[in-house]
């Protein structure tokens, strides 16, 4: 299974290099080192999206609240900062993870306790939680000019030739490598996707490993919505209105699969930056927004396939050793 | 191949017929694999033959070739003496063969007469189905099947497997189907179902269907069946009719080997009381239940399939609640709320349903091991792998697991080795008290006789093992003493010393002796 996941990972490395190649016969400057550092940069909010997501596929779940959360505290540290340009940064993205951790909570006590499928219950909270954010900022605006200066830069700062951004990118990346493969709550979060009744009989318990993946996409989504509003310099209801699906595809992409158990933070860190490429040369090399949406379709489709066919191949193992056995 | 010559001088209680079906030299192989080699079975009209050899013989080859479902490489068919193909499913129903399998593959939300007439309703003359005629049909096929207790309307849902199983041959009857397979229909039936079973298949014979009878258990195929092909690593290596061949015979060319001994002789050391449990009561599945565990002991629960034994387990392993009654476990009061707090006490519990409730398939066997264990192989939540490895190394080397490495998908593994598996990671909780649902259920000899085996040597390392099983020589062969359960309630306990079957089965089937 390790060796079949790596093998697919390696698979989605190599479509990425070639799409590198095909981007830079039209523009040679795509490849430089400079230029894929910025390509990075760009695509670090959505890489730790969608490791937020992932954990949540993996268990067989689905959080389509993450946009609205970042939304929603993207929103709440904004105004903090508009109204207290004192607070330290550090202590506004504590709020902010804080602020997330809450809003994952909801989600994650919803789907434990009164055992509503997180379909649902996320369905809900995506409105419930894009409406409190028109509640609480009156559906007005926050604009740059009424952000600190320290609120919009501590995320450009440049520290050993990476903006600070992709540093967090970086440590989210290594912290979720961490946590998947070296604990036993990821060990778990695995377990449970891949076969939940036998999980119970194990002794993992199945609603609290589910309550603590959406904390997770909780926390997740508000720090990415210190970063989305601190990046993009303004705050509103409309923020990363849509995106949640875009974290998904990333997801679908990075072979994360929908049924749960399978995917690895390798996958979904790619995942995204296929997205992230496509996003960022496309309007460079003169191709139409509307391509831009269809070739990302086409890749989540041509994605799914693939997966769909190595699970197929995987199967035909199991047959023939079972034969031989 | 034998010629039917051979077949017809040595039998007069058998009608010399020539065969419905024969296969003649077929061989499969799937890439680096050679599943079938040159094999050859005919089936009889009005005759069961039963089809015997070890998980991994290639007899589920044969059957997806038989359905259509796999081609041969090479070798023929032929139906009533004529050669043919089977392309595809559809091709071989169309030939009237028809396979009943372990899990039925119906309908659950359709009713019992949709099931049965699917793909070919009756019509009214507009087209549409005609509904009542159907119902009228299905009532008249169940009626002939002296099946008539099943209601054509009842959701086959709300049906239990071996009335699942009635609803599949009356769907084979609907088709006229002249070819049955059946494969392992027993598996997951109670004694009493068993015995329906088998008056369905004695009504078959006499219809004049051909059926293919495959069963692990030799008491069935010896009530049942008239003819046996054995089959071993993809070859053929005997046929012939049962009346004339022995058991021993029989397992000798399905093992290759002499099997004398199936269980193990053991000397039991028995203790003090390890588990005692009391009045252990849950609202709609088991009443009033007590009895005691002592140390060094296997405990056998014998009784038919529904009478509670698994959900008792349940409960004592923190899965399913109980009303009313205490648990304790070296004299100390034990209430567990999850399966956590049970592996935590010191009592696991094997479920019976490998696939579902054992093994995680997907991931490497070593973390399958680990899996109930990660509290003890990780520090504040973080995993030590190379203790995972050495834990996971430790107990699957005790029990002889046959891969390539322990970093293997456990998916990749045949069906004994899953079960060793699943047993190495309960065994590496620690465990006081192991109960084992079914422990061999479905898995082969050789396999079995190395989960036996082990069984006497965890109760020999001062283990206490409670064994919950429906194959009564395993209960007879392997047990201190016996608990019998009926409807929810313990029945009678036994000593299992001049015990014998005649009385498990009565007392299980509530009969006065």
């Amino acid at each position: 299974m390790k060796s079949f996941l790596k093998y697919r990972e390696i698979w989605l490395l190599a479509g990425i290099v070639v799409l590198i190649g095909l981007i830079s016969t039209r523009f040679p400057g795509f490849a430089d080192p400079a230029n894929l550092r910025q390509v990075f940069n760009d695509t670090s909010i959505l890489m730790i999206l969608a490791l937020g997501q992932m954990v949540v596929i993996l268990t067989r779940s689905i959080d389509l609240s993450m946009a609205s959360n970042l939304c929603f505290t993207g929103m709440v540290v904004a105004m903090l900062n508009a109204a207290h340009p004192a607070i330290p940064i550090p202590v506004l993205i504590v709020i902010a993870l804080a602020v997330g951790l809450v809003l994952g909570a909801i989600n994650g006590f919803l789907v434990w306790r009164l055992n509503i499928p997180s379909i649902v219950v996320t369905l809900g909270t995506l409105t419930i939680y894009r409406g409190t954010t028109f509640v609480v900022s009156g559906g007005a605006w926050v604009n740059a000019d009424q952000m600190s200066p320290d609120f919009i830069d501590f995320q450009r700062a440049a520290f050993f030739g990476l903006p600070v951004l992709s540093w967090i990118a970086i440590i989210v990346i290594a912290l979720f490598f961490l946590v998947m493969t070296r604990t036993a709550i990821g060990r778990s979060i695995y377990a449970i996707g891949v076969n939940p009744t036998a999980s119970v009989y194990a002794g993992i318990d199945v609603g609290r490993t589910k309550f603590i993946v959406f904390c997770i996409s909780g926390i997740i989504g508000g720090l990415a919505g210190y970063l989305w509003i601190s990046r993009y310099v303004i705050a509103s209801v409309e923020v990363a209105n849509g995106y949640e699906l875009n974290i998904i595809a990333a997801c679908v992409i990075g072979g994360i699969s929908i049924a749960g158990g399978i995917g690895s933070v390798g996958g979904a860190v790619l995942g995204a930056l296929f997205l992230g490429i496509i996003s960022n040369a496309l309007p460079v090399i003169n191709i139409s927004p509307f391509w831009q949406m269809a070739i990302s379709g086409s890749a989540i489709i041509l994605a799914v396939v693939l997966n769909a066919r190595g699970e197929r191949r995987q199967g035909r193992i199991i047959l023939r050793k079972a034969e031989a056995a | 191949m034998d010629t039917t010559a051979h077949h017809g001088k040595v039998d007069e209680r058998l009608p010399a017929s020539a065969p419905r079906l024969t296969l003649t030299g077929i061989s499969k192989s799937f890439p680096g694999v050679r599943a079938l080699h040159n094999v050859s079975l005919s089936l009889y009209p009005g005759q069961v033959t039963a089809l015997i050899g070890e998980n991994g013989a290639g007899k589920s080859t044969l059957v997806k070739i038989m359905t259509g479902i796999y081609q041969p490489d090479s070798g023929e068919i032929g139906i009533d003496g004529q050669v043919t193909t089977l392309p595809s499913a559809h091709a071989a129903f169309g030939h009237g063969i028809t396979a009943i399998h372990q899990e039925t593959v119906l309908f659950d939300d359709l009713s019992v007469a949709e099931n049965i007439f699917l793909g070919h309703a009756p019509r009214t003359r507009f087209g549409t189905i005609d509904w009542r005629t159907m119902r009228k049909n299905a009532r008249e096929v169940l009626e002939t099947m002296r099946a008539g207790h099943i209601d054509a309307d009842a959701r086959l849902k709300d049906l239990g497997i071996a009335n699942k199983h009635l609803v599949a041959v009356a769907r084979a009857m609907s088709i006229d189907a002249r070819i049955v397979i059946m494969d392992e229909p027993t598996a997951a039936l109670s004694m009493k179902e068993i015995e329906e079973l088998f008056l369905l298949i004695e009504f078959l014979k006499s219809d004049g269907k051909a059926v293919l009878f495959i069963s692990h258990k030799f008491d069935e195929i010896y009530r049942i069946a008239d003819r046996y092909t054995v089959f071993r690593d993809g070859e053929m290596v005997g046929e012939g009719l049962l009346k004339d061949t022995g058991q021993n015979e029989i397992v000798r060319m399905m093992v290759g080997r002499n099997v004398d001994h199936i269980f193990p002789q053991r000397e039991p050391k028995i203790g003090a009381p390890v588990l005692s449990v009391s009045g252990l009561s849950h609202p709609t599945e088991f009443d009033d239940i007590g009895f005691e565990l002592r140390k060094g002991e296997i405990l056998g629960f014998y009784g038919l399939v529904g009478a509670g034994r698994s959900e008792v387990m349940q409960a004592i392993a923190g899965i399913t609640r109980t009303s009313r009654g205490t648990i304790s476990l070296d004299g100390t009061s034990i209430a567990p709320k999850s399966a956590a707090d049970s592996i935590e006490a010191g009592i696991v519990y094997v479920p019976e349903e490998r696939g579902k409730q054992g093994v995680v398939i997907g991931l490497p066997i070593f973390q399958n091991v680990s899996l109930p264990s990660l509290a003890r192989t990780s520090k504040s939540g973080v995993l030590r792998l190379a203790e995972e490895f050495s834990l996971a190394r430790s107990y699957t080397e005790r029990l002889d697991l046959r891969a390539s490495s322990l970093s293997q998908d456990v998916g990749t593994l045949s069906g004994g080795n899953q079960q060793k598996v699943v047993i190495a990671k309960w065994l590496a909780t620690a465990p006081k008290v192991i109960i084992l649902d079914e422990p061999t259920k479905g898995i082969d000899i050789g396999s079995k006789a190395a989960v036996h085996g082990f069984m006497a040597e965890l109760v020999a390392q001062g283990l206490s093992v409670i064994m919950v099983s429906s194959e009564l020589p395993e209960i007879l062969g392997m047990s201190d003493r016996v608990v019998v359960m009926r409807e929810g309630r313990i029945a009678a306990t036994y000593d299992n010393k001049g015990l014998d079957a005649e009385t498990l089965v009565r007392t299980a089937a509530g009969i006065a002796a």
